[in-house]
Parts: structure tokens; C-alpha cells; sequence
């Protein structure tokens, strides 16, 4: 295992500026940084000697609605499998810009993640040589897991009450 | 022992049987149904408990489940039907030949269940035309029998030609099949 604080110090000398913020929820180091750094982060990290964070576990985004210009946040979650090693890494970005580069050249399983990603939150990674929707169906028009819907329409007639009493 | 199928009304004699076509005909369809199990979540797994030996639909003349849907009579639909998975439970509806007949299974293929949720058909009777529906979460094998019975019940007394008459006609034309 490599220390929080010493990946914390590392990163800080060596990305210096690009990482925003940094916390231990549960012990696992998060660093905040901006979608121009993220990937030269997670190539160093995966290029670096001893630390090697060559897993990428998951890929996901969080939308926070009441979070005004910086709604979206795209998380990496890495794995040193060699140091047993986690560390989270968090970008943020405007909902009404949502571009962040692609990850998929560095890592291949990141291809069908941010595919995911695209599909559920509307997120473009430029650069991603396939970014199409993977689990809705395609005709599909808008990013469903987006916290902007109200619950649930009262006027909706997909539900017959009348043979399936709600 | 073995329990036959009982011969339908007709006129009996010394060496003659005379009865109605439609009914012979009624009678052989009901009593062998070759069904498509179309299972996607936990209500094939009650399924597969039906077919296996302990409840076996093969007693109902379901010998031979068909993974063809060419060759079957009978589509069970047996699990949430997602909202892309549609299209493709339509194209195996439309690539079975007539007499065919749809079995729904389970609160999730009747209506939806409880995924009343954006990527869920919220019923296949949108897509397909459904003859009995079982419900249950998931029902068990003795609901899913006489789901089954039922359509044997429909396959012996409708009229040998359905697909002519204009009430079927008009159905499917509602689906937009054909």
C-alpha cells in the first residue's frame, strides 16, 4: 500500500496546479482536478515506476444538480494492483458543456465505461472512437439518469390503472 | 397409468367414428403445443422448474420446448420485456407460422411489474397480441400450468382458421403485423 500522503505529495509536485482539491473519505485519497489535466494525471500515474495505477475499475459520472457550473463529475476510480493501491480521481464539468477527453487510448476497458457514461448522463468524451449509446435503445432522445425530471407524469397514460390498479 | 386424451363428441358405430373435423384437429393442436420459452429474468427460472420433471409440462403434450420460433405454437413470455429487448420479442412473434398463440408470464411481461421505469415495455401486449395472462412475482409452477391449459383450452375450441376470421384480422392489424 502506498500512503495517502505520500501519493497526495506526489501528485502535488508533480501536477502542482491541476489538483484542486483532495479528501479521505473512508481512506481512500479523492483528488478534484480539471478535464485538461485528467488524462496527463492518470498517464503519469499509469507510466510511473513504482506506483503503476494501470487498473481503471470504474468510470462513472454524478450529477449535482444545485452545483451551478460545475453540475457533472466524471470519476475515475484507479487500482495499483501491484501496491494494492486505490485512489479516486474527480473531474468536474459544466452540464452545458460536458466534453472531457476520451481515456480510452490509455485504458481499453474505459471504451464501453464511457460509452455508459454517454448514454446515462450525456457526456461527450472527445476523442472516444465509438460513442454510441451501449444499454438504452438508440432511438432513445434524451440521458436518463440526469436529475432533472420530475417524478413521475400524472397524465401518463402508459399505465392502464383500470387492469393494473396502482 | 396412463391417462388418454378423451375423444370429442361424435357419432360412434360398430367399426366407424364420426365426428367434426375442426374438433380432431382442436384436439391434436391442444394436446401438443411445442412452446418458445422467451425467458429473460427470474420467471424463466420458474419456467425451467415447470418443464423439469417434478411439475412437467410434458404431460400437457409441451414435450419438445422449440428454440426455433419457426417451429413453435406457443411464445411464454417469461420476464421483463426492457424497452430494446421490444423489437426483438416482436420479430420472433412475427417469424412464428399460425396457429400461434402468446403466453405472458409474470407481473413484469403483463404490465411492467415493478420497473415502472423509462427503459421498461410497461406490458409485451404493447408490441404483441397476448391470449392469457398469469400473473404473479414470480407465479408459480402450478399458475404457469394452467396459463397453459388455458391455451390449450383456446386451441381446441377455436375455429380451425383463425387467422381468417376479421377479429383476428383486425388485431394484428392493430400491431401493425403483416
Amino acid at each position: 500500500m502506498i500512503a495517502n500522503q505520500e501519493l497526495l505529495d506526489y501528485l502535488i509536485k508533480k501536477h502542482g496546479a491541476s489538483i484542486l482539491d483532495s479528501a479521505e473519505p473512508f481512506g481512500l485519497l479523492t483528488v478534484h482536478t480539471g478535464r485538461e489535466n485528467v488524462l496527463d494525471i492518470l498517464s503519469d500515474l499509469y507510466a510511473h515506476d513504482s506506483y503503476r495505477f494501470r487498473f481503471l475499475t470504474d468510470l462513472c459520472a454524478v450529477h449535482y444538480p444545485q452545483n451551478k457550473g460545475a453540475e457533472l463529475v466524471i470519476v475515475y476510480h484507479l487500482h495499483s494492483l501491484e501496491t494494492n493501491t486505490r485512489l479516486r480521481i474527480k473531474a468536474f464539468l459544466d452540464i452545458n458543456d460536458p466534453v472531457i477527453p476520451t481515456a480510452s487510448e490509455l485504458f481499453a476497458t474505459a471504451n464501453w465505461m464511457e460509452r455508459e457514461t454517454y448514454d446515462f448522463f450525456g457526456v461527450i468524451f472527445s476523442g472516444h472512437p465509438n460513442l454510441v449509446r451501449i444499454l438504452n435503445e438508440d432511438e432513445m432522445d434524451y440521458f436518463p439518469m440526469r436529475k432533472e425530471y420530475t417524478l413521475e407524469d400524472p397524465n401518463r397514460r402508459d399505465k392502464v390503472d383500470k387492469m393494473f390498479g396502482r | 397409468m396412463v391417462k388418454m386424451v378423451e375423444a370429442p363428441d361424435g357419432v360412434e358405430g360398430a367399426g366407424f367414428f364420426a365426428t367434426k373435423l375442426d374438433q380432431v384437429v382442436g384436439m391434436a393442436r391442444s394436446n401438443s403445443l411445442w412452446p418458445l420459452p422467451f425467458a429473460t429474468s427470474c420467471c424463466g427460472i420458474e419456467f425451467m422448474a415447470t418443464m423439469c420433471s417434478h411439475y412437467d409440462i410434458s404431460r400437457f403434450g409441451s414435450e419438445r420446448p422449440s428454440f426455433s420460433p419457426r417451429q413453435a405454437d406457443l411464445l411464454m413470455v417469461m420476464g421483463t420485456i426492457s424497452k430494446k429487448m421490444g423489437p426483438i420479442l416482436r420479430q420472433t412473434y412475427e417469424q412464428m407460422a399460425e396457429p400461434r398463440w402468446v403466453l405472458s408470464v409474470g407481473a413484469c411481461a403483463c404490465s411492467g411489474g415493478i420497473f415502472d421505469t423509462y427503459s421498461v415495455l410497461q406490458g409485451i401486449d404493447r408490441v404483441i397480441p397476448v391470449d392469457v395472462y398469469v400473473p404473479g412475482c414470480p407465479p408459480r409452477p402450478e399458475q404457469i400450468i394452467e396459463g397453459l391449459m388455458k391455451i390449450q383450452e383456446l386451441a381446441r375450441n377455436e375455429s380451425q382458421r383463425r387467422r381468417n376470421t376479421p377479429e383476428y384480422q383486425a388485431l394484428l392489424e392493430s400491431y401493425n403485423i403483416q
